[in-house]
Order: C-alpha cells, then structure tokens, then sequence
C-alpha cells in the first residue's frame, strides 16, 4: 500500500530530504519511500519508483511530499511519524541568540562583520540569483549547488571577475581556503603549495597526497568543471592561478583538470608562462606537448602531479618524485605476486568508484596493464558502457554520475548502493578484482569502516579467490582518522594502497599477472 | 588579492554540515537560513532592484508617517454616529471583503449576535434568515478605519474608542472588549452574550466616555512603549498594557461616575479581563498606519487582516486594493478538550498590530508568553530578529529591553518578503470552527505566501 502526506508551504533543501528517506527506508515495514519538494523534476524521479499518487501529482512546487510504500497501514504511519520528527529536529545544542541562524543574507552579514566568503549549497534553480547577491554584498563565492544554467556561470563569473572576487562553482564540491577545509575538503597540513583544480576528487586526492608526504598546502581553489570549457574560458582557474602567482605564501602551483578546450587550454598556458614559480601541471587524459617555460611540469597522474610538487615545494630533484612512486610500486609487485597466485586464472577487474577524478585517472592507468576498459564515465567515447548496471570485461565506473545519484545522496556519504554493487560483482565467477575509492574528510562519510565492512565480507564469502584494492582518500586529522580506517580496511582483507593511482597499478597487476596462467 | 589576506569568515547557506570543517579549522561562520522567493517571476524581482533606490525613497517617507503618528485615546461614541459610513444595516468584519455565503462560522455567529443585540432579529434563526437575504451589507472594518478583533463585527449602535493620530490628525476606531469565554467576537450569541454587550453599552460605555472626557486625552504610544517593557507584545499578551491603562483611567472613573457601584462595577470589568486593552492597541497601529497610506511607490504594508476565510493585505502604494489568499489554521496550543481539528483558519484585525511592529514582531519583549513559540526564549527573540529582514525600519518608541533597546521591526516590506520567502510572524487567538464555542486556544503562525506573492507581483507590475 502507499499512503501519501503532503504538506503546504514547507521548504526543506533536498540533501535534508534525502536524509529523512533514507532512514524511513530502514524502517520496518516500510518497502520504499520518497520524501521530496513536488517540483515536477522530482515528480518524474519518484514515477519511476510508482510513488507518484495523485496526491503528489496535485501538490506544487512549494509542498512536501511525502510518499511512503508499507507493508501495513501502521508501518506507514510510523514512517510519517518519523519524517516529521527527522525534519523538525532541533540541534542538539540550544540555538541561544549567539549562535542563532541568521534569517537572510542581511542578517548574516550584520552577524558576521567582515564576511568573505559564502558557501551556496540550495537547489540549483536558487543558487545563482543568491550568488549575484553574494557578490553585490563584496563576498567571494564558493558554489557547491549543481543544475546552475551555464550562462549564470558565465554572467556570475564576469561579475566577479570586475570586482576581484572569485567564484569557485557551480559544482564546485571541495576548496581549501586560508587553511580551512570547505564542503567537501581533508584537514591537511598548511605549506608553500597552491592548487587551482577544475575536479574536486582530484583536489582532494592531490591535496591529501602532499599533506601525507609530509608537504602542506597554501590554498586550494576549486572551479567548478564546466570552467574550462569554452562558454566560460577558465576565468577561475586563471584567477586563481594569477591570486596563487601573488599570495607570498604559495611557492608552488599545482593545476588539475580534466583536459580543457584547446583554445582554452591556450589561455592557461599563456598565463602559466608568466608566473614567476614553478608550475605543475595535471590533465587527466589529456597532454600538455607545449614545453610552456623552464619551470613548468606535466605530469600524467595525480599522484605524479602531487609528488613532484611535494619535491618542488621542499627543494628536492623533481626526479624524486620517480622515486616515491618507484617504492609504493616495490610494494605493489609483491602483493600482486602473491595475491595472483591465490586464484587459478585471474579475469575481470571491476571499479567502483565513488570519486568521478579517480575513474578518469584508472583509465590513464589501466589499459596498459589490462587493455580494453570500459567505463559509464570514458575518456574516449569509444568505451562507453552501453549499460552501467550491467558491468562487462574490464569496467570503471563512476557512482557519483547523475544516473546513479538522482534522488540519492552522493556516494560519498552513501555507500549503500556500492555496497550491493561490491556483492553483486563479488557474485559473478569472471571478476577477480574489485578496486575501489574510499574518500575521507569533511562532507563524507563519517562511518566508512562500519558500512563498507558487511559487504567486503559478504563479497569474500561469495568469491574465495577475490582481490579487493583500495585507495583511501584521507589523512590523519580527518574526522575519521586514515590509520584506522587503512587498518580497518586491511582486518577485513582489502589490500590499502597510498594513492588511487598506486591502487589502480596493483589491481591491473594481479589480472596481468594471473592471466599469463 | 584580498581573500587570502584577511580572516575567513564564512556565511554558509545550505547544507550545515558544512560548518564542521570550519569550526574545527576555528573560522568563524554563520547559518544563514534559506527559503526560496515566493514568486517565481524572476523578472519582477530584476524590475524592482532597479527601481530599488526609488521604492526605499518611498518606504522611508511612509515609514516616518507610522514613526511620526501620536495616536491617543480622545473619547467615545456609538459607531452610527462617529464611524465614517456607518450605517443601520451595514455590518463590519474583520479582514478583506467577504460575502455572507464564504463566511466562517465563528464570523457568521458573530453577525447573528449583533442583529439580535440591534434588535434586528428576534432570535438566531430568524437572524440567519436575515443575514443571508440580502438586506444588511457586509463590509470591512480597515475600509471604515475600524479594526476588530476575531471576528471583529461592528454594528450600529456598538459604542466606539475614538483614537485620533494627534501627528496627522486621522482617527482610528474599535470596540470595547468583551473578556474571554462565550463573546460575540468569536460567534456566541447566546443570550449572556447580548446581556454582556448591552451592559457594555449601557454602563461601561458611559462610565468610560465621561472618565476620558474628564481625561481630555490618554497617550496610546507611550502607554504601548512602557508595556513593552513590561512583558507585553500587546497582542496575546495585554496584562501590563491593561494594568496601565487602569491606572491612567481608575481615579477619572472614581471621580465621574455617579455612583460608586458603578464605578466599582466598570473598574472590575476592565481589571478582570487581561485583554481589555487589545481593542486599544489595534486601534493605535490602525491609527499610526492609516497615516502611511497612499505614498507613491511605496511597497510597505498598511494593513494585514483575517477574516477567518482568507488572509489579505493592502499596501500604501497601491491604495484600496487586497491582496488575498486562504487563510492558514494556526500553530496554536489548545485548551483541553481541543485540538487542531477544532481550530478555525485565522481571522481577525489584530494583525494589525504586528503590521506596526508589535506582536508578533516584538515577542522578544514578552517571554512570559515564549510557550507559544515552543518554550524557549531564544526561539522568541530569533523571532523578532528574523523579522527585521523584511521590514523597512526600526520603531523609535518601541523598544525592546532584551536586545538592548533595539526598536522593533516595523513597516513590512511586501518587496522583502516576497524575494526572502520569510513571513511575517504573528501571534493569535483561535477561535472554534463552530459558532458560539468561542476561543479553543492561543499561538503563532506565519502569515501564508499568497497574499504577499500578489501584492509584490502586482506592485512590481506596476514599475518600470
């Protein structure tokens, strides 16, 4: 039976909303549930899961929604018992008057004299006129809300643009700024390297990297990875890297993207040419043949990205940077010797990926340890899986694209959906290696051991002869704490590798190493 | 550049979360909440930005006539003779314009009682019958510079405060008020009911204008001002507002009533009754409002009012219009034996006092009464906060001791609102669906997006 409660007028953001769904799911009773805003986006997602009751049909943009499939009558009213208490929760802490929530933008401001920054996290159809506000109002802007119009982008980055202010978005998921982590971001060390990335998983991955190698991070803008298409012209990414080229504290610059549009491309390099530091620079699946200036670096990977910034920034020969990956690959080898000789023929290898960056930097890697990869997210059109749910040969995919994330929190605070996928790809005889991301930090998940452990034990269970590889995105001053999850990770067989990078070489090890068999 | 030169301090809007990572890095940083426009006519709100300076030119000089206003109490008399356009078979109400057929109960047992209480009609059927026919006209309050409370009904022969706006020389009127438990405001017509108003007429009416004659004026505006500092919002809460008004009145009463039972009697009354002084307070924003009416181009409110079906507003630059949408059932906490279901949607004129900046607006000032807000005292005072977001000043007479004087949210801005999506607050009465239950509870409520969608649409509409 499904029974359907709407409410008036109430506005609740939807990662909120998500929230609430996701634990009337837990309930007993309870089969399904949509617990959304009526908008008509939203009324075609939940058509799907046949909890569009007239109701909801009925109800308008403003209204709540929410819908809930029970076994019983009961069960359903306890369901929207609960939704109401999820929604009406108050902190736990009492909101006195001093750390009460400002009512507006106005307000915030009279709050917080000095404000410098907004972080816009509503719904997309909102996030740009609030922007502009932002900006009228002299703060600069970090845009993690998504669904942004790309000729909002354009006209919020030129606005900025005029008046010295940066915009970091739309889609912008992780900055680090002044030291301090932004939405999405791992608490890192503080040091002399600045970062300018147009993917956040990259950010993350680089930042994390340098911070555990000892090195530290100046600042760390985002830009949002539409900003170096052509329609934009990487305004950010090249104000940012003209605000690292002046910060005093950052002596190195580290660029991440995806490749860019030629003509953009163009431009950044351009700027690169005048900056007075050296310069690293990283585009997964794309290659920079322009020698650019002396002091200028490509590099293929994230990791070759992150270390030799970590060799710049400390003064050393950048061909140490060689060296760090050539040790984690000693180490690597072995695993993969001993870890290919537990199965009588290694196969398939399976990503699943919750960081979008990682999948692109598995197929930079991949293909030649394994040869053909297939993925929902490819670099080359050519191998695009005809359907993400149903994985053949050598496959990556990214859970955090849009068709796995409508109506679902991301991944990264989500596990549940990647949790079937690791049993399910367990289940199947061709697969040998499973590789995957777990990305700690603010924003993420804050129990990644207890909701990953059940089902790397059930996915053991089902396939004796399986490898698990893992990167773990994180560092020790994270919420969760690297070591113990690398440790709760490794108690539970998963084989813990320093970087993605590191992980996708050792998974593509053991398939061409049991393969020869 | 400037960013990595100078503290962080972060405005975060949307997800909380995200303040972990902050507070952890020790940034300073502020929720600020969100809530999507009420109209989604982007253009409109472009139109508006651009006529920004004008409008907020216009808000001023409106606002300054509500600031400016020194309403005070100048006397009494029966509606048909001071009431402009009063008539013996006109009956006002509360709220926007309604017919006889949309009526609620609690308004329509209010219009049975005062044509019997005319002697119009013999009882309540024969009242109903009449009502309905066609002969009495229906009219609101605000448009006879009335205010009513519920459901606000004034008939002919109801005797009248008159409180002239001594700045602008306007007068505003409203009846006396009956107490609490079966009266005409919230639709009883039982004959205790009518006793009561005829005693009102006949005794306390007389008492009241030879005691304020003797007076020769009372002044509204500080009286209003001291109660704020005593715990009232003068709207549910009237306790200090009435007690004042006592002792300004008592030693006039004494010394001009005939005879000391009467005195006594018409004294007990008002010192019985912790609303006496509401109709007062209404009847001084009415007075203060009607002041700001008609500037050019203005978006602030002049009135918001219930009539227990819909909830309108009218602003002071596009003159008589409403601006109208179903009124909401208060978030209210109910007498025992009653619950939501009981409740009708919101009606009266009292919300005439938040549209001045009282009420609801300054329940910072009134935490003997924060259990309607959920208990806490800070919930009140976030609330009068958040309602300084959408008005266009401050009062300078009304102050409020808790946040340090600070003069209350006044002059609603229909443009604010509208583009924040933050709606007034107000606190209420709730009235029984059924005619004759009378008041089943007491709380707050926002005032519903409609009306305001409209009246910014149509204001903007209007721009260039």
């Amino acid at each position: 039976m499904i029974k359907t409660v709407i409410k008036k007028g109430a506005y609740f953001d939807s990662v909120s909303l998500m929230q609430v769904a996701k634990r009337l799911n837990t309930m007993e009773g309870v089969l399904d549930s949509a617990v959304v805003m009526a908008t008509r986006e939203n009324k075609g997602i939940i058509k799907a899961s046949g909890l569009l009751t007239p109701e909801v049909e009925a109800a308008g943009d403003s209204d709540l929604a929410i819908a809930v499939s029970a076994k019983t009558p009961a069960a359903a009213e306890a369901a929207f018992k609960a939704a109401d208490e999820l929604l009406n929760k108050k902190p736990a802490q009492s909101a006195g008057a001093s750390d009460r929530k400002a009512a507006g933008l106005d307000d915030a401001i009279k709050m917080l004299d000095g404000a410098n920054l907004a972080v816009i996290s509503v719904a997309g159809r909102f996030a740009g006129p609030l922007a502009a506000e932002c900006l009228e109002k002299n703060m600069n802007v970090m845009l993690f809300s998504d669904n942004v119009p790309l000729e909002t982008e354009l006209a919020l980055k030129k606005a900025a643009q005029k008046k010295g202010l940066l915009v970091m978005g739309p889609d912008c998921g992780t900055a680090i700024i002044n030291g301090a982590p932004i939405a999405f971001a791992n608490a890192v060390s503080r040091g002399n390297i600045g970062v300018v990335a147009a993917s956040g998983t990259g950010l993350q991955e680089v930042t994390v990297l340098i911070s555990n190698e000892g090195a530290g991070i100046s600042q760390a803008i985002g830009t949002g990875g539409r900003d170096v298409k052509l329609d934009i012209g990487a305004i950010t990414l090249i104000q940012g890297l003209k605000m690292l080229a002046a910060d005093p504290a950052t002596e190195v610059i580290l660029i991440v993207s995806k490749p860019p549009h030629e003509a953009v491309l163009k431009k950044i390099l351009a700027e690169v040419k005048k900056i007075k530091k050296p310069v690293v620079a990283v585009l997964l699946g794309g290659e920079i043949k322009d020698k650019v200036k002396p002091d200028f670096y490509a590099a293929k990977t994230l990791e070759e990205a992150a270390y030799k910034a970590v060799c710049l920034g400390k003064g050393r020969e950048i061909a140490k940077a060689r060296e760090i990956i050539y040790d984690t690959n000693l180490k690597a080898a072995e695993l993969a010797k001993k870890e290919a000789a537990r199965k009588k023929k290694s196969r398939c290898l399976r990503g699943l990926f919750s960081g979008g960056t990682f999948v692109s930097e598995a197929q930079v890697i991949l293909p030649e340890l394994v040869g053909e990869l297939r993925s929902n997210a490819p670099l080359d059109k050519k191998y695009k899986l005809a359907n993400s749910l149903e994985l053949s040969g050598h496959a990556v995919i990214d859970l955090g694209e849009d068709e796995f994330t409508v109506g679902r929190p991301h991944p990264m605070i989500d596990f549940s959906l990647r949790n079937k996928m690791i049993v399910s790809e367990a289940r199947k005889p061709e697969v040998s290696v499973l590789l995957l991301d777990v990305v700690l930090g603010y924003g993420a998940n804050l129990k990644p051991l207890e909701d990953i452990t059940p089902a790397i034990t059930e996915a053991f269970i089902r396939n004796r002869e399986l490898s698990i590889v893992a990167s773990v995105t994180g560092t020790e001053t994270d919420p969760q704490v690297r070591s113990k999850v690398v440790k709760g990770l490794e108690a539970a067989g998963v084989l813990v590798m320093p970087s993605n990078a590191a992980a996708c070489r050792l998974a593509g090890a053991i398939i061409k190493l049991g393969s020869r068999k | 550049m400037k960013l990595f030169e100078s503290e962080l301090k972060v405005v975060n809007i949307g997800l909380e979360s995200f303040r972990q990572g902050l507070t952890d890095a020790g940034v300073k940083s502020v929720q600020a909440q969100f809530k999507p426009p009420l109209s989604g006519e982007t253009a409109l709100f472009a139109r508006a930005a651009k006529n920004a300076a004008k409008i907020e030119a216009a808000n001023k000089k409106a606002l300054a006539k509500v600031l400016e206003a020194k309403p005070a109490l100048v006397g009494m008399g029966r509606a048909i003779d001071v009431v402009p356009g009063m008539k013996k078979d006109l009956i006002l109400h509360a709220g926007p314009p309604i017919t006889w057929a949309r009526m609620c109960g609690p308004m329509r047992g209010a219009v049975i009682g005062a044509l019997i209480y005319e002697g119009l009609a013999k009882d309540a059927k024969a009242a109903e019958k009449l009502a309905a026919s066609g002969r009495i006209k229906y009219e609101p309050c605000h448009e006879h510079n009335c205010v009513g409370p519920m459901a606000g009904i004034v008939s002919a022969s109801m005797p009248v405060f008159i409180v002239k706006n001594q700045a602008a020389g306007n007068y505003a009127y409203a009846t006396q008020n009956e107490g609490l438990g079966k009266v005409l405001r919230y639709g009883a017509y039982g004959p205790e009911v009518i006793e009561r108003l005829k005693w009102m007429e006949n005794t306390l009416y007389p008492a009241l204008k030879a005691a304020i004659e003797s007076l020769g004026s009372i002044d509204l505006k500080s009286m209003v001002a001291q109660a704020l500092h005593m715990g009232d919002e003068v709207h549910n809460r009237n306790r200090a507002g009435t007690s004042l008004f006592y002792r300004a009145i008592a030693p006039a009463v004494i010394k001009t009533c005939p005879e000391p039972k009467t005195a006594a009697a018409v004294l007990d009354f008002i010192n019985g009754n912790d609303h006496f002084f509401l109709n007062l307070s209404m009847a001084l924003s009415k007075a203060s409002l009607d002041a700001a009416r008609g500037v050019k181009g203005s978006s602030m409110l002049v009135v918001m009012a219930r009539n227990g079906t819909d909830f309108g507003v009218q602003l002071s630059g596009t003159g008589g219009l409403w601006f109208t949408g179903p009124a909401p059932v208060p978030d209210a906490l109910y007498f025992p034996g009653y619950s939501k279901a009981d409740a009708n949607p919101d009606i009266g004129d009292s919300a005439i006092t938040e549209t001045n900046g009282l009420g609801g607006f300054a329940i910072a000032a009134a935490p003997a009464i924060v259990q309607f807000v959920g208990g806490n005292a800070a919930d009140a005072v976030n609330y009068t906060l958040a309602m300084y977001e959408i008005t266009c000043g401050e009062s300078n007479i009304y102050k409020i001791p808790y946040l340090n004087f600070r003069g209350t949210p006044t002059g609603i801005d229909v443009i604010k609102v509208a583009k924040s999506g933050i709606l007034p607050f107000i606190d209420t009465g709730v009235a029984h669906k059924d005619p004759g239950v009378g008041q089943v509870g007491a709380g707050v409520l926002s005032a519903p997006p409609e009306p305001f969608a409209k009246a910014f649409e149509h204001f903007a509409r209007t721009l260039k």
